[in-house]
């Protein structure tokens, strides 16, 4: 397997009149072709924020990359020139967000939408981009494409708007598509058409994926490898049967066990994790987590935790680990 | 612990005894009744000469029963009419035709005095606890909003203790009384909606989604104070939701519904290990288990296409056009709700 994205301390800030706001403190990650990695974490975490930051999509200011390299195909994506990245943006790395509604240009037809990178990366005339923009909504199985290329955003609906981001996103075929929460904003049977839809076309195109998410449901059945974010941290990676059978990181484990259950019988209360994220406007200083975390000790106040290996493919930054704890 | 929390009332309410299941059991005359209710909205044209050009079907026609102390879950797509189910049912909206009662006060023949004392029997928790709290206001104002409403105290100060009091129910810092808002997180923001639909001392409550704007570890502790609430103040629930998983953790009953209607109900295990209906087993096969072995192996029933327009609903069942199992007739006959197991109602001309 070779690594396609390697992402190395990243560090985000944003300098706002509250003060310094320690969005990433940083992470590093890869991801192999045609992978498919989850990255799990609440509103908050940075998940969006280190996306963003890879593909120079942070306003700089208020926001600062302050440290860390993003090395794609060899090539650091921190150090392109705005130039370079628009290359790689969109015809390499596509990039699909959650609302399709606000990221969809209301007054532009969708046939101008979607032909406008074919014709800008693949360089197309006008009659083979359009011929290239209805093979693409066929792809993403919306019925009746030739009539609806010629339509605006608001006549579609939120599911079909979502296939419509997925067409353009993938209309260079790119060899790595970031999904940041593509199904939040719609319901449960959308949903699972276009999870369905992702996989089929991730299979097809042998692309990888980057699928954020705050859902561990959702997760998986979808993904290869899970990142799990907490407060600009990551807190635990590990291989998606590894980390829902022996998740070994206490916010991992709450996070489970606050999840209620569709396919089982209730048979007690939820656990709930005591208090709120923390203020990313304080420098961290030792673990995120523990202000909320039952195992707290000392140490987890004074030092943050670095990730370390716990197993084949499981990284786990806490001081104890509770697999050791229960023997 | 009923009394504690109704001390200051001048004007006690009695409330009914938490249940215990063994209770449940024998035969308990139901809090809320439901009957036919229809809620439509009509789409108009023209600014000054108004003409009625068709009917939004939101609601057509549904019909239930809450016993005193149980959670109903109603659930369905959005578009389905749920939301303006449990508006129209607490009458945020006017019925179109049908009837609502809580606790023996008919919706529809109050009037005035009269439809004040329905609203303090029946309240409302909001979705969103960015937009249903006013951003000017104290949480004192807002909290004590509906003792001044319903006039329960004599005094300021009295109604000042009660707020403190509800503020430490719903597991807040009575201290923060005087704080607006925007100095709360999401999960304590909807914390102040609980305090201030149980400041009224309301026998029942139409939860509209009330954690899925929170985030997953802050909906666990929402959902287990609901919960708390319940038992210590006997409290119905109707729990409008799109979270399967949720509901069949909180919920007693669940109702599923479909373009206006309700297409089954049952008891929440029954529903949910073996749903009879086309359209709930396609919902439910829908929902992501966290669980990566089992989510690998089970089937997907994807439906085609999205929910038809309540503007021009499909003729007979309305689930035909997306339906796995239709035959011709259902395009013609709409299937009544009919109990095909012990309280167990579906509406499909397919299930025997």
């Amino acid at each position: 397997m070779n690594t396609l994205l390697e992402v190395s301390d990243l560090r985000t800030q944003f300098h706002t009149p509250e003060g310094n706001v320690f969005a990433v403190n940083g992470i590093s990650f890869n991801i192999n072709e045609g992978e498919t990695l989850a990255v799990v974490g609440e509103s908050g975490c940075g998940k969006s924020v280190t996306m963003m930051s890879i593909l120079g999509l942070i306003p700089i200011p208020p926001g600062e990359i302050v440290s860390g390299a993003a090395v794609y195909r060899g090539r650091d994506l921190l150090k392109m020139s705005e130039h370079e990245l628009q290359r790689v943006r969109g015809k390499e790395i596509a990039m699909v967000f959650q609302d399709p509604m606000t990221s969809l240009n209301p007054v532009l037809t969708v046939q101008r939408q979607i032909t406008e990178s074919l014709r800008t990366h693949m360089g197309m005339d006008a009659p083979i981009a359009s011929r290239r923009a209805l093979e693409l909504l066929d792809l993403v199985g919306i019925p009746d494409a030739a009539r609806r290329l010629n339509e605006y955003p608001h006549q579609f609906s939120g599911g079909m708007r979502q296939r419509v981001m997925i067409a353009m996103a993938l209309a260079c075929q790119p060899s790595l598509l970031i999904a940041d929460e593509p199904t939040t904003a719609l319901d449960v049977t959308i949903q699972a058409q276009i999870i369905e839809l992702a996989m089929r076309m991730r299979d097809q195109l042998g692309m990888a994926m980057i699928w954020i998410t705050h859902d561990l449901g959702v997760v998986a059945g979808l993904a290869e490898r899970v990142i799990v974010m907490y407060a600009g941290f990551i807190v635990e990676e590990a291989g998606v049967d590894d980390l829902y059978d022996d998740p070994r990181h206490p916010y991992t484990l709450a996070l489970l066990g606050a999840l209620p259950r569709a396919d089982r019988r209730r048979h007690q209360r939820l656990k709930s994790i005591p208090g709120a994220p923390p203020s990313l406007l304080v420098q961290p200083r030792g673990c995120p987590f523990a202000p909320r975390c039952e195992l707290a000790a000392d140490k987890c106040w004074a030092e943050s935790p670095s990730l370390r290996p716990v197993g084949a493919g499981h990284r786990l930054a806490c001081w104890f680990d509770v697999k050791e704890m229960a023997s | 612990m009923t009394q504690t929390v109704s001390k200051t009332s001048i004007e006690p309410v009695v409330r009914p005894a938490p249940l215990a299941p063994h209770e449940l059991v024998g035969p308990i005359e139901p809090l809320v009744r439901v009957s036919a209710l229809k809620k439509y909205f009509p789409m108009t044209r023209g600014l000054i000469f108004q003409r009625v050009t068709g009917q939004v079907r939101a609601v057509d026609g549904i019909s239930f029963t809450i016993l005193r102390g149980e959670t109903l879950g109603l659930v369905g797509e959005s578009g389905c009419g749920k939301t303006t189910a449990g508006r129209t049912m607490l009458g945020l909206y006017r019925p179109t035709s049908g009837s609502a009662s809580v606790d023996g006060l008919d919706l529809q023949a109050l009037h005035n005095s009269q439809l004040l004392h329905f609203r303090r029997k029946a309240q409302m928790i909001f979705q969103d606890p960015y937009a249903s709290l006013n951003p000017r206001w104290t949480v004192n104002a807002i909290v004590g909003e509906p003792l001044r409403v319903h006039n329960l105290f004599k005094t300021e100060r009295q109604r000042a203790e009660r707020v403190k009091e509800l503020l430490e129910l719903v597991g807040l810092n009575a201290r923060h009384v005087n704080r607006f808002p925007h100095e709360f997180s999401g999960g304590q923001r909807q914390r102040i909606g609980v305090a201030r639909a149980l400041a009224s001392e309301p026998l029942f409550i139409v939860c509209d989604e009330p954690i899925s704007a929170l985030d997953v570890s802050i909906q666990a502790q929402v959902v287990n104070l609901l919960e708390d609430l319940q038992d210590r103040l006997g409290l119905t629930y109707l729990f409008i939701a799109h979270d399967l998983s949720m509901v069949r953790h909180i919920c007693d009953r669940v109702a599923v519904m479909y373009l206006g209607l309700i297409v089954e109900t049952s008891g929440r295990d029954e529903l949910y290990e073996s749903p009879l209906h086309p359209y709930t087993q396609a919902l439910l096969s829908a929902v992501p288990i966290p669980d990566p072995k089992k989510d690998r192996a089970r089937r997907r029933i994807t439906l085609q296409g999205d929910v038809p327009s309540p503007l021009n609903p499909p003729s007979g069942c309305r689930f035909h056009t997306r339906c796995p199992i239709a035959r011709s007739h259902c395009a013609e006959q709409v299937p009544e709700l009919r109990e095909v197991m012990s309280g167990h109602y579906v509406a499909c001309h397919e299930v025997k």
